[in-house]
């Protein structure tokens, strides 16, 4: 490939019936979970289905955006060239306080020493691409005013 | 169940770089060489599994072996578990077997993944198997994804970066003897923690190779197996276990399936983790053993790092383990590599290993992870 090709794009998501309400909520700066009526699991990512209990009807909420690191990674060799631009860039898997992980970057003081247990809160980008898409991203909680 | 499965026929291509070979070739060279290993020709086949391919995938990848090969077996199927499907396939050609479906099983896998493939597309690949839309868009790589295990695991139970580093010094130790292995320059806890890192905590020398090559098992009912050319190695048991197939929704970070596979694989053979003599077990990353030794119970938690350093799984320690050199030095071509883990087991249990031979080896136990630590298979063969 010639140097001066541009890169690819991102995967950006592309929403689907089980996941819309998720991405349509991050284009409004909302972090949507999906709650079962029946056993009061929340989950993510979206399902069809309760994955706890198999029967209940399932409803959205807005959900604190409040969570810890559970885990993270400084990825210093990206994927593809789409993300060359930006490498080396923190990846944490962070337990939201109503229970499921969800899987991010951390972005300023919470990406310069990221630690298990540290308090971070959900932000979002602008809205890109054909599907509007606004991904979410975690700062410290210090810094989310 | 009367009807006992055994492996007769076990063996594997060239590995490394192997240019001219495609990923058919290698699936036919390495049947070739199983069944010669066998004692058995082609049409004696009655079952065939395959797995997958990057660099020639397809929907019905068992047909096409089985056209290219010139056979028609009256069962042949693709399985496709990632890292767990050659320890899968032997497990479900075994059940073929014990159910009198079949008589003769070959399990082959293999893929250029080397020499079909650049660097930058096999990365870009494995890493579709993210998550599309809630782990993809984040940048993630499959080393990334076993990184955020090993933190999790060093965070919980202690671990270091010099007992990650001790399962790729290990795994060098043991291909240094074999004059196959694609790397087999000693290598040092300093050399792993001195390469550059791929995803923190994970260094070059934490990941697994990207190969060329082929391998391929028969698997024959017992008493099909009397005129094979070689002693049989029985399949005294064998277990599985799905926790997930995204780290986003794994149930833990640090507890997985890998301990219910073996439990079962141990229980149906009725042996315990004491008992086994050498262990063949997946290493897709250095955090990918430590995990799956501890989760197992060949290891206290917090134990392997320590014991590794110590020597426990070289050649005279407590658990010879990638005796071949496994994924990290030996060669790791797609499901082939799962592969090399069983052909090297056979090995060592009819005591063809040469230099690298674990002595009076009778009882070896062989464990595969696809996905992020998501499917467990595990085996645990015996000498007749
Ligand atoms: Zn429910």
């Amino acid at each position: 490939m010639p140097a001066d090709s541009p890169a690819p794009a991102r995967p950006l998501p592309v929403p689907n019936a089980d996941t819309a309400p998720f991405w349509e909520g991050c284009a409004r700066g909302e972090l949507r979970l999906q709650r079962c009526t029946a056993c009061g699991a929340a989950q993510l990512p979206p399902r069809a289905v309760c994955a706890a209990c198999h029967t209940g009807s399932l409803t959205w909420e807005v959900v604190s955006g409040r969570g810890r690191i559970a885990s993270h990674t400084r990825v210093h060799r990206p994927p593809s060239t789409a993300f060359k631009a930006e490498a080396p860039y923190v990846v944490a898997l962070v337990a939201l306080e109503e229970g499921p992980r969800i899987m991010l970057h951390l972005r300023g003081a919470a990406a310069a020493a990221p630690r298990i247990g540290d308090a971070v809160r959900v932000r979002f980008d602008p809205p890109s691409g054909p599907h509007g898409i606004a991904l979410p991203y975690a700062v410290a909680t210090e810094d989310s005013a | 169940m009367s009807r006992r499965a055994v492996i007769t026929g076990a063996a594997d291509t060239a590995v490394g770089e192997l240019p001219g070979s495609s990923c058919m070739s290698l699936h036919a060279e390495a049947a070739s060489l199983a069944l010669a290993d066998a004692g058995l020709r082609p049409a004696d086949l009655d079952g065939v599994l395959c797995a997958y391919s990057f660099t020639e995938p397809h929907l019905m990848l068992a047909s096409v072996f089985c056209e290219y090969f010139g056979i028609r077996p009256a069962f042949a199927a693709a399985v496709q578990a990632g890292g767990a499907t050659g320890c899968l396939m032997v497990t479900q050609a075994a059940a073929l077997v014990e159910a009198g479906l079949c008589r003769h099983v070959l399990v082959v896998a293999g893929d250029n993944r080397l020499s079909g493939l650049s660097r930058d597309r096999a990365v870009a690949a494995l890493a579709e198997v993210g998550h599309p839309q809630f782990e993809r868009p984040f940048g993630v790589t499959i080393p990334a994804l076993y990184a955020l295990v090993a933190q999790a695991y060093m965070h919980e139970f202690g671990a270091t970066p010099e007992h990650l580093a001790a399962m790729a010094v290990a795994c060098r130790t043991h291909a240094a003897r074999n004059p196959k292995a694609q790397m087999r320059v000693p290598i040092t806890v300093q050399d792993v923690l001195s390469s550059r890192f791929i995803a923190e905590p994970l260094r070059l020398l934490d990941c697994c190779l990207i190969s060329d090559g082929g391998a391929a098992l028969v698997v024959s009912a017992a008493e099909a197996a009397r005129d094979a050319a070689k002693r049989p190695v029985a399949v005294l048991g064998t277990g599985q276990k799905t926790t997930h197939e995204h780290l986003v929704a794994a149930p833990s970070l640090t507890e997985f399936g890998c301990r219910d596979s073996a439990a079962q694989a141990f229980g149906r053979a009725g042996v315990s983790p004491a008992d086994i003599h050498v262990a063949e077990i997946y290493d897709s990353f250095t955090v990918t053993l430590l995990v799956e030794l501890e989760s197992i119970g060949f290891f206290e938690k917090g134990e392997a790092g320590p014991a590794a350093l110590a020597g426990a799984l070289d050649l005279g320690g407590r658990l010879p383990c990638n005796t071949h050199g496994g994924l990290m030095s030996y060669a790791h071509s797609g499901a082939a590599g799962g592969l090399f883990h069983v052909v090297e087991a056979v090995r060592q249990l009819r005591g063809e290993a040469g230099p690298r031979q674990v002595p009076g080896a009778e009882l070896g136990f062989v464990h595969g992870d696809g996905g992020i630590l998501s499917a467990h298979c595990s085996l645990v063969l015996g000498r007749l």
